[in-house]
């Protein structure tokens, strides 16, 4: 795969069609700067800021946008409300649908086969997977990334973080509980 | 297509397998297929749709025995050679062999933040009144047609809910085969779990897709 995705760039750049410094700068983009940091933003602020909260569940794109977040795979956001009765669990069965905007680039597993088959017939048992297990009667929600909305997970706020500034509470999401495939860290988790 | 990507509720690919301190990229050539594949689309001139087809399409053990960026860069490489952009002589060269096709636009460097920031919304005004209303019931369509969809085959003939009215978007069974955007209106749609899988599938479990109204009948 080196050798052809260099010969296919060799070409593309000689001919003009792309140029070197835009593929460095992409790259660098989403491995610096686009990442689930932005969604833990978000998240952080929606534990504070009651105004934002409600906001944020009307109007995702335009809540997460106040923040500078959105464009490629971000335009039509969805902010999903976890609480003790509904748990909710983001997929794309048919492709890798993520919120890049928000999260950046997928990780492996939620791009393979083994989660994009289970996780709408057998969310549990791919929680499990995650090593998270859910009150039997709790409700789970899977949302399936068929068009362009993308949706990100709000978890609840970890117990024994009131008080806590905006900022502190960011280190506590995690990408996973962006996801519903995990929870934020507990306050004792952080070094 | 009912194709190899249609995974939901396919069973035999074993558990998931979350890699603890995940790096963004696996290797250096993933950076690669993937930079490409978003600087092509300047120059390429193709739409979202037309890409995703273009990665669905090929035999489903094929499919499913390539990782995410092959299967990025297989459809990159297509496009590029259907669109007569580049050659398979020039391939097997790894270099260019014959002057460029003019194209519309190539991605430059100071252009890169500024694209990605605007991305590709895809509601569009309408003058149209979306058929259906939260709370309605519909089935989604048997539906199975060679070309792009949006629509898996585990909630055809499924009967669920309109939980939202989404806007009017442009429509990829058209706009992935030149057919224009041609807008309808999305619903995100809600399905119980027992609808889905049967009787003995968790009472708790529910699960919407996002669907065109193409997509869908009304039950009644």
């Amino acid at each position: 795969m080196q050798l052809r995705t260099r010969a296919l760039e060799t070409i593309l750049i000689e001919k003009g069609y792309v140029e070197q410094a835009a593929i460095d700068q992409l790259i660098e983009t989403y491995e610096k700067k686009i990442g689930p940091r932005n969604g833990a933003q978000v998240v952080a602020k929606a534990w504070v800021d009651p105004k934002f909260r409600q906001w944020l569940f009307e109007d995702g794109t335009a809540a997460i946008g106040s923040l500078g977040f959105g464009g490629r795979s971000g335009n039509h956001l969805v902010a999903l409300e976890n609480t003790a009765s509904v748990h909710n669990m983001v997929v794309c069965t048919l492709c890798s649908c993520y919120p890049w905007a928000v999260l950046g680039l997928p990780p492996l597993w939620y791009k393979s086969a083994p989660y994009r088959s289970r996780a709408v017939a057998d969310p549990r048992g791919v929680l499990r997977d995650f090593g998270m297990e859910l009150p039997k009667d709790t409700e789970i929600r899977v949302w399936d990334s068929t068009a362009e909305l993308r949706y990100l997970v709000v978890p609840m706020r970890p117990a024994g973080t009131e008080g806590w500034s905006e900022g502190k509470l960011v280190e506590l999401v995690t990408r996973d509980s962006m996801i519903g495939t995990g929870r934020p860290k507990h306050p004792g988790e952080l070094p | 297509m009912n194709g190899g990507q249609d995974l939901g509720g396919t069973h035999g690919h074993g558990p998931v397998k979350p890699e603890p301190n995940e790096p963004v990229f696996h290797d250096e050539w993933e950076k690669r297929a993937c930079a490409l594949t978003l600087a092509m689309s300047a120059p390429g001139g193709w739409n979202l749709d037309m890409v995703r087809f273009a990665r669905e399409n090929r035999p489903p053990r094929e499919y499913l025995s390539m990782t995410y960026y092959q299967i990025w860069f297989a459809a990159l490489e297509r496009m590029t050679k259907e669109r007569g952009l580049v050659s398979d002589d020039e391939i097997e060269a790894g270099h260019s062999l014959y002057p460029p096709k003019p194209v519309r636009r190539v991605l430059s460097p100071g252009d890169v933040a500024k694209t990605l920031h605007r991305g590709g919304p895809t509601e569009r005004d309408t003058n149209t009144k979306p058929v259906f209303a939260v709370g309605d019931k519909v089935r989604a369509k048997n539906i199975n047609p060679l070309t792009h969809t949006r629509l898996p085959r585990y909630v055809r003939g499924h009967v669920g809910t309109i939980e939202r009215v989404v806007g009017c978007h442009v429509f990829p069974d058209s706009n992935a085969h030149g057919g224009g955007e041609n807008p309808q209106w999305l619903y995100t749609v809600r399905f119980d779990g027992r609808e889905l899988w049967g009787a003995d599938s968790d009472a708790t479990i529910k699960v919407s897709v996002d669907a065109w109204e193409p997509y869908l009948s009304p039950t009644t």
